[in-house]
């Protein structure tokens, strides 16, 4: 998949130089995933609102806008000429249709100038989910959670469970709960909203395949999580899955087993998309957020499932540690080598060094408070030492620490101007 | 004090806490020191996090069985009891930014080792801060943020405490997932907390009390 992605056999390239650069690029990234030695360091900045930010739009037009959206994203491009690229459309109409309560959109609730912020709560009870999710996982989703996060698909609740639909005589009774308007509602809503889906999506394609046609892979894939994050960031909420370690423990473990095989198959389409390094973004299993032994218990376990099972179907999983994991090291040394790509927050860059460097391809971590209120020479002091510490032989990609809303133009520009100058390895 | 509640609870016995503290109540125990038993536990707890012994789950569980108990005893205490307060912190998460979880925790482990904390909840502009001090009088200003745009926020913030006169009256401290040392200056603030314990091991500093 990584050799598919370096090709880039379905591009059309806008010309040979395009073409060549995008397989330098391309190559540099892969080879640093695989621990052999690029040409020098790749950088990849990890941007999220910042091209939009900075080129004078508001995260409101990312959101809401695709046309401004790629616009901000070529400026951004053309501006830094980074290694890999992703463009900053997102689907505000979509979640908005749908009346989507997990999540606040620029310019709906929050300023237009922040991006979409999550909202984390207990969506279900202990009670109300664990049996219910161990015994038909669909069925959960799509008449407790959906109903529940999405005021528009409320309705859903009034349906049948899908899983009495075993033949024919029970199909009137499926047919009759359509006649109620409510529920009919909600499928109108969600053709309406997947017909705005399908016209964003159709335009981001075309837009990314314009970029790769310019010489630049695209960065990250759809994102997967780690079981533990299914569950505490999605369902029960920080303080619902943490009691449950205690009171509920297998049902917790349980539960998380259920969910690899589903995180696996979702991560897959990643390879339809053509790019096989998927992100993970990782938020509970932090320093702090558990001791070790309950990390090893509850958290890494079903995450390295995940990874296993991608990087045997040929995919690059790329969880990002956030926040700090530095008495993580040794658990998640336990990996295929030169099979994944690990991003870090807050890391204590020797102990990485030492105990991942001969094992797994490092990217990151420039503070992103650096970024945003340190100076240019400050940052590429950062960048330096994350090269002479981490870089030496390869094995390294850098990038912020976080994903990139606010910085300095020139402390970005000094990120990746000066990884390409002092990163050569020849 | 009974050993028994404090252990169970420090070892995170919620069953066995919470039927210890109601064979104590029906046994005519006074609830107060039920109660007291439950601070001294809560305060091992801490010590705990601050060693790297417990983390969050502990904290969580910890404060949880706190709770139950403290809702079984409070309609067998007789009259007013007020309990002397360390200090007051005002908290909140600041202008345009909605995340509220380590907000809560850091609130909720000040109140129990003895602050007494007024949350103003989240997207707190600064001239809300500004007001809430005026009110509350709070010697410590707690600041929460997630994002990258609580830097600008938080320096609004500090600002305008400086502009309404009320800097000298009040120590300000931050935290949040992209806060650090860097931000804390940029923001003009007196202390970065890296978690919820830190947090009140800088109010008890700051407030004079081991």
């Amino acid at each position: 998949m990584l050799e598919h992605w370096c090709s880039a056999p379905n591009i059309v390239f806008a010309n040979d130089q395009a073409e060549a650069s995008y397989k330098k690029r391309a190559k540099r990234v892969a080879d640093a995933i695989q621990l052999k030695v690029p040409d020098r360091v790749p950088i990849t900045p990890a941007f999220s609102m910042f091209p939009a930010l900075d080129n004078g739009y508001t995260c409101e037009d990312v959101f809401f806008n695709p046309e401004k959206a790629f616009t901000a994203g070529v400026k951004a491009l053309e501006a830094f000429q980074p290694d890999t690229f992703r463009l900053p459309i997102r689907q505000g109409q979509v979640f908005e249709a749908v009346d989507c309560r997990q999540i606040l959109l620029p310019g709906r609730g929050i300023s237009p100038m922040s991006g979409m912020q999550f909202v984390e709560k207990e969506y279900a009870t202990a009670d109300e989910f664990y049996d219910a999710f161990l015994d038909d996982p669909s069925d959960f989703m799509f008449r407790t959670l959906l109903p529940r996060m999405c005021g528009a698909m409320a309705p859903l609740k009034k349906l049948p469970a899908m899983r009495e639909i075993f033949g024919y005589s029970r199909l009137p009774a499926l047919i009759q709960a359509f006649a109620d308007p409510d529920v009919l509602g909600v499928f109108n809503k969600m053709a309406e909203a997947g017909a705005e889906m399908e016209k964003i999506s159709a335009y981001s394609r075309e837009k990314s395949r314009e970029v790769m046609s310019m010489g630049f892979p695209t960065d990250l894939s759809v994102g997967g999580l780690a079981p533990f994050d299914l569950i505490g960031d999605q369902i029960r909420g920080t303080r619902g899955v943490m009691l449950d370690m205690f009171r509920r423990p297998e049902k917790l473990l349980a539960a998380m087993e259920k969910s690899v095989p589903m995180i696996v198959a979702m991560v897959l389409r990643a390879k339809i998309m053509g790019n096989p390094i998927v992100s993970i973004p990782l938020h509970k299993g932090a320093d702090g957020f558990m001791s070790l032994e309950q990390y090893k218990t509850f958290y890494w376990p079903t995450l390295r499932k995940v990874m296993i099972s991608m990087i045997d179907e040929g995919l690059v999983p790329a969880p990002f540690f956030e926040g700090d994991n530095t008495s993580r090291l040794e658990v998640i040394s336990d990996i295929p080598k030169g099979k994944a790509l690990y991003r870090f927050e807050k890391i204590n860059i020797h102990k990485a060094k030492e105990i991942l460097g001969d094992t797994v391809c490092f990217r990151g971590n420039v503070p992103v408070s650096l970024l945003n209120t340190g100076t240019p020479e400050e940052v590429k002091d950062y960048v330096k030492e994350l090269i002479d510490v981490v870089g030496r032989e390869g094995g390294l990609i850098v990038d912020c620490g976080s994903v990139i809303d606010e910085a300095k133009h020139e402390n970005i520009k000094a990120m990746i101007e000066f990884t390409k100058e002092y990163g050569r390895y020849y | 004090m009974s050993k028994e509640l404090i252990e169970a609870m420090v070892d995170m016995k919620e069953q066995e806490a919470l039927s210890i503290a109601k064979g104590l109540l029906d046994n005519g125990g006074d609830p107060i020191k039920i109660l007291d038993s439950c601070s001294e536990a809560m305060e091992i707890v801490g010590k705990r996090f601050e060693t790297g012994e417990y983390f969050l789950p502990q904290l969580m569980m910890a404060g949880e069985m706190l709770s139950q108990i403290s809702i079984m005893v409070k309609p067998h205490i007789k009259g007013e009891q007020t309990k002397e307060s360390l200090g007051k912190v005002l908290i909140g998460t600041v202008k345009g930014d909605i995340h509220n979880i380590g907000k809560d925790i850091v609130t909720f482990m000040l109140d129990v080792n003895g602050f007494e904390v007024k949350d103003i909840g989240v997207d707190v502009p600064p001239e809300k801060f500004v007001e809430a001090i005026k009110e509350f009088k709070p010697q410590i200003v707690g600041m929460s943020g997630l994002l990258t745009l609580a830097y600008d926020s938080m320096k609004d913030t500090v600002q305008a405490i400086v502009n309404a006169g009320l800097r000298d009256n009040v120590k300000i401290m931050i935290g949040g997932g992209q806060m650090d040392e860097k931000v804390r200056e940029y923001t003009a603030s007196d202390a970065y907390c890296q978690d919820a314990m830190a947090g009140v091991s800088k109010a008890k500093e700051w407030i004079g009390v081991k």
